[in-house]
């Protein structure tokens, strides 16, 4: 009993210490200060590779959840003869809620995974070990430039997210299901604010983006060498992104709401 | 910038380090005299490669210290050892090339990170040091493209961009073909003496190794149980040195693993 104790005790000590190295190691990655000169180009490529390369499946998804939520937001609205708010739902949705996380959760499944793979094989094979022999600190070579790019990716895909998405109600309620073009767009610009949806709906992004991409370089850096490490560490910033994400927008949207 | 006035390079002295509650070292001493090859030898799982890394400030001794020209490297701020690490130059087993980059890239990897070269000069210096390794023809080639004995030797060219007094070997004869391993052999001793380098090999390669060594230390249970010349070493009649050295199957280091008897086992 006392060593089942001990070993729960152990558990939780292991996750403080845990906590800790990954805050000093995102702290040395944010300030260990880079030349810039060789730091903007490197940060260019690591957003192509995150951001450009994502933008496929964040359309997408995009396009069909705006449509399905343009589909069951008329189901439902029509029993109450409210088809013309459709344009308000589907906005309001996309930009408060649905934008931010599910671009998040896209965000991890896809970048998030692959940062993860490719830091823990650099380490793997001893490259990163091999960059800190040539005194090059791979923090802000490798890591910084990875995170940066994550950072400014987010906002930017979930403003996309938000776009097709939105475009793929109007598709759906206007085009197929007839609602009023003019009533849907006009109800969408008089209930959509600019400062209490669409930038909360950005800054729940940008923090998302930090989270995400955080838990992504921290698991791959400190991932155990060997391919069963990384495939452990691949799908941990999967599922703690996910999680974090969820729980970070209840906190965001009790804050937002004023009701903290 | 190295100074030369003394006839030790290195100087490891009383050194401890523990990994998982396991001693890897305890008490050793070391020197690494000037302009030489050392060999580190020793069984598989003896540390050989931990020392190196202790060396190169890569791991921490709980206790002791490793001098480096004099400095005891693991005081060293973080912008002092990399100063320090610009000249040495570290071949790891795998080579650990960037596999994003060509093998031409990989070489001006260092040039490019520590120098304002212009690229022209750049351009020049990558094959003069492929050329060395006898591979400037395939500066285009991608890391995945090489064989194990390419890559080690593009890995060679990448270290020495930088010219450094310093050179570690991680089992560079390693799973490497007889023709292979005679290149690699030939070409640490050449550079060692043209360059006037300092040489550190960590291999269980026993005979290519002693072949170049001109002196040879054997690590074992933590400790060293033997050191001097490739000559002494062979000669030393130590039941470990001697078990090691001559590849027997059986002797200090038993062939069966402990278990009980048997006839017990077999219910005889």
């Amino acid at each position: 009993m006392l060593k089942k104790i001990q070993k729960l005790g152990q558990i939780g000590l292991d996750f403080c210490h845990r906590v800790g190295v990954s805050g000093i190691f995102l702290l040395q990655t944010i300030f260990r200060r880079p030349r810039l000169i060789r730091f903007i180009p490197l940060v260019m490529e690591q957003i192509y590779n995150v951001g450009v390369l994502s933008l496929v499946v964040i359309v997408l998804s995009g396009l069909f959840i705006g449509m399905v939520l343009g589909l069951q937001g008329f189901n439902i609205l029509q029993k109450f003869s409210a088809e013309s708010q459709l344009g308000q739902l589907v906005a309001l949705s996309i930009v408060r809620e649905l934008g931010p996380v599910i671009t998040a959760l896209l965000f991890a499944g896809r970048a998030g995974s692959a940062l993860t793979a490719e830091i823990g094989l650099m380490q793997a094979t001893e490259q990163i070990a091999s960059m800190e022999m040539m005194a090059v600190d791979p923090l802000w070579r490798v890591i910084a430039p990875r995170f940066w790019a994550g950072m400014i990716s987010m906002p930017i895909l979930t403003v996309i997210f938000s776009a097709v998405a939105i475009f793929g109600g109007y598709a759906v309620g206007v085009g197929w299901l007839g609602v009023d073009a003019g009533q849907f767009w006009s109800n969408l610009q008089a209930s959509v604010d600019f400062r209490l949806d669409i930038v909360n709906g950005i800054i729940k992004s940008v923090v998302f983006g930090f989270i995400c991409t955080w838990i992504a370089i921290y698991q791959g850096y400190h991932t155990v060498p060997t391919a069963e490490g990384i495939g452990r560490a691949t799908t941990k910033t999967v599922v703690y992104s996910s999680l974090a994400t969820l729980c970070l927008d209840f906190v965001l949207t009790a804050m937002m709401l004023g009701g903290w | 910038m190295l100074q030369t006035s003394q006839p030790n390079l290195i100087k490891i002295s009383n050194l401890d380090f523990s990994r998982n509650g396991r001693y890897i070292f305890k008490d050793v001493s070391i020197e690494i005299p000037r302009g030489k090859i050392v060999a580190i030898m020793g069984p598989s799982g003896s540390g050989k490669t931990t020392l190196l890394r202790l060396i190169s400030a890569q791991l921490t001794p709980e206790v002791g210290e490793v001098l480096v020209d004099d400095v005891n490297i693991h005081h060293l701020s973080r912008r002092e050892l990399y100063k320090k690490r610009r000249s040495m130059g570290f071949l790891f087993q795998s080579g650990a090339l960037f596999t994003n980059l060509s093998v031409f890239e990989n070489v001006a990897f260092p040039l490019r990170e520590h120098t304002k070269l212009p690229e022209v000069m750049i351009h020049d210096l990558v094959l003069m040091q492929l050329e060395t390794v006898g591979l400037r023809g395939a500066r285009d080639l991608m890391p995945s493209e090489l064989s194990g004995g390419m890559s080690r030797r593009v890995a060679l060219a990448r270290s020495l961009s930088l010219n450094p007094q310093l050179m570690m070997y991680d089992e560079p004869f390693t799973g490497q073909d007889p023709i292979t391993m005679g290149v690699l052999v030939k070409l640490i001793k050449h550079l060692n003496d043209i360059l006037g380098l300092t040489s550190i090999i960590v291999s269980h390669d026993v005979v290519e190794t002693a072949s170049i060594a001109d002196y040879i230390y054997v690590i074992a249970e933590g400790h060293v149980i033997g050191s001097g010349t490739a000559k002494e070493v062979f000669a030393d009649k130590s039941p470990w040195v001697n078990q090691f050295i001559h590849g027997l199957a059986d002797g200090v280091v038993p062939f069966h693993y402990p278990s009980k008897s048997y006839a017990e086992d077999l219910n005889i």
